[in-house]
């Protein structure tokens, strides 16, 4: 089976030991998805699998067949921004840009645990069925991302405008 | 990576079968192995996904769950009846890496990940006896904050990165495991060893045993339970020290208690002797801090790590501490 990229169908890699991260980057050209620390330290490579947010630089990309994966190309539609797209220019959420596909894709994947009532570390009431994304619960539960650039303030932001 | 083949068990019988190749690895979320891997740590021939397999969270007739070693680690922390019956559990695992990791990770690859000690992960530059038997360790005099201070050996003090599993063990979880031979099932507590002189074994495992659940026991202590981790920041780090445990009180009397340890040892530390300090005392912090001292009696500190037995001691006495403070 493919994987579905984007909604498009791309055979799998021949070599087994090719990421997921190389095979969008490199044979799907799609540079959106960013190589940060190729070690899952980071959250740069962040990509939605079947909706959920993962790390693609971990995942070999032979494991990913018939999947639907969603990158940052993914998120815009005719032309249009994805609405945390547009949120992040309107409040500077970035600096250098590097962490910033995978930052959205991460913010995007997070509102679907929040819509879903997945606890997080800070979550205090666990039998709590609705989630509040408070600014402790956006900050923790955004973690996973590292911005070197210290564009946090922005990224929390502009992540707030559009899920909390 | 050198080259190596790919497989996709359909169900165990055929993970354990395809396991029988010449230096195969069962493959789960890949969080670490692939890493790993990637580090020249891991040198597998073949990998075998086995994310495949049962990963469903099921009610077992004794009114425990049964958890298929495929569960995802997010599905099994948001799960309603481990939140409600086992909250340490999915404390401990919401403490654990990052979402996007859980959301990837296994139950079963979280029991088998290995320790995050640089020198173990640093092939071209450290040595390390448990990569290399016999190599030597360069952690014992070197950079040694995240190191053990309990049952360490001469060999080795690197510890167990999961949290998770710190949370089973004070559950008295029990480990699913299927091979060729057929089945078996091993405590938690039992299934890490230990370095002594050997810390490349790191489990009881046998070559080729599959991993195929995770099984709580009914635990009605659990649902008065909670996990703490200290950590060199907020989130997304590795332990220092962690404490999961969970308290049962009968008027001013400790009835039963449940402790275990992350972050000091090459296994997740069941605090058995500190349980055992707990039942039948008052809970106040001096019951406490003996029931940690009691554990801690024979922790061997290295020269970076000297701090943890403190924090340890006074971690555990304030987690008791919150939870004698929620039951009442």
């Amino acid at each position: 089976m493919p994987i579905i990229v984007n909604g498009r169908e791309a055979p799998v890699p021949a070599d087994v030991r090719v990421s997921l991260l190389d095979f969008l980057r490199e044979q799907l050209e799609l540079n959106g998805t960013k190589k940060g620390c190729n070690q899952g330290a980071c959250g740069a490579c962040t990509v939605l699998v079947d909706g959920q947010r993962i790390l693609s630089c971990l995942a070999l990309a032979v494991q990913y067949d018939g999947l639907e994966v969603t990158t940052i190309e993914g998120l815009a539609h005719d032309g249009a921004l994805h609405p945390l797209q547009q949120a992040f220019i309107d409040h500077d959420g970035f600096q250098c840009g590097y962490c910033t596909p995978g930052q959205i894709c991460s913010a995007v994947g997070m509102a679907g645990e929040v819509a879903r009532g997945v606890p997080s570390h800070v979550t205090g009431d666990l039998a709590a069925t609705e989630i509040a994304l408070t600014h402790d619960e956006l900050r923790e539960r955004m973690s996973g991302n590292l911005c070197r650039c210290g564009a946090h303030n922005g990224i929390v932001d502009a992540i707030s405008e559009i899920y909390s | 990576m050198i080259e190596l083949t790919y497989t996709r068990a359909a169900d165990a019988a055929d993970a354990i079968r395809r396991a029988g190749a010449e230096n195969a690895k069962y493959l789960g979320g890949g969080t670490n192995l692939v890493d790993l891997m990637r580090e020249t740590v891991e040198v597998p021939a073949a990998l075998v996904d086995v994310t495949g397999l049962p990963g469903e969270i099921e009610e077992t007739s004794d009114g425990g769950l049964m958890i298929g070693a495929a569960a995802r680690n997010t599905a099994v922390a948001a799960h309603p009846k481990v939140r409600s019956r086992y909250p340490m559990l999915t404390r401990a695992i919401v403490a654990g890496a990052s979402a996007q990791i859980r959301n990837m990770a296994t139950v079963g690859g979280n029991l088998l990940q290995r320790t995050r000690c640089t020198y173990f992960y640093d092939t071209d530059g450290s040595r390390c006896n448990k990569r290399t038997p016999g190599a030597g360790c360069d952690a014992i005099e070197g950079f040694n904050r995240y190191h053990a201070i309990l049952g360490a050996s001469p060999a080795c003090v690197a510890t167990h990165p999961s949290d998770m599993c710190v949370a089973l063990a004070a559950l008295d979880a029990v480990v699913h495991l299927r091979s060729a031979y057929g089945e078996r099932t091993v405590a938690l507590c039992d299934l890490h060893r230990l370095p002594g002189d050997r810390p490349d074994v790191e489990t009881v495992l046998e070559p080729g045993e599959l991993i195929t659940g995770v099984q709580l026991p009914l635990s009605p202590i659990a649902r008065h339970s909670t996990y703490r981790k200290v950590r060199d920041r907020s989130s997304y780090a590795f332990a220092l020290v962690s404490v999961a445990a969970a308290l049962e009180l009968d008027g001013d009397t400790i009835a039963d208690a449940r402790v275990a340890l992350g972050g000091v040892a090459a296994k997740p530390w069941r605090a058995w002797r500190a349980e055992e300090t707990l039942r039948g005392q008052p809970p106040t912090e001096e019951t406490f801090l003996q029931a940690a001292d009691a554990e801690l009696a024979e922790a061997r500190p290295l020269a970076g790590n000297t701090f943890k037995v403190d924090l340890a001691r006074r971690t555990l006495a304030a987690v008791l501490q919150e939870l004698t403070e929620g039951v009442r």
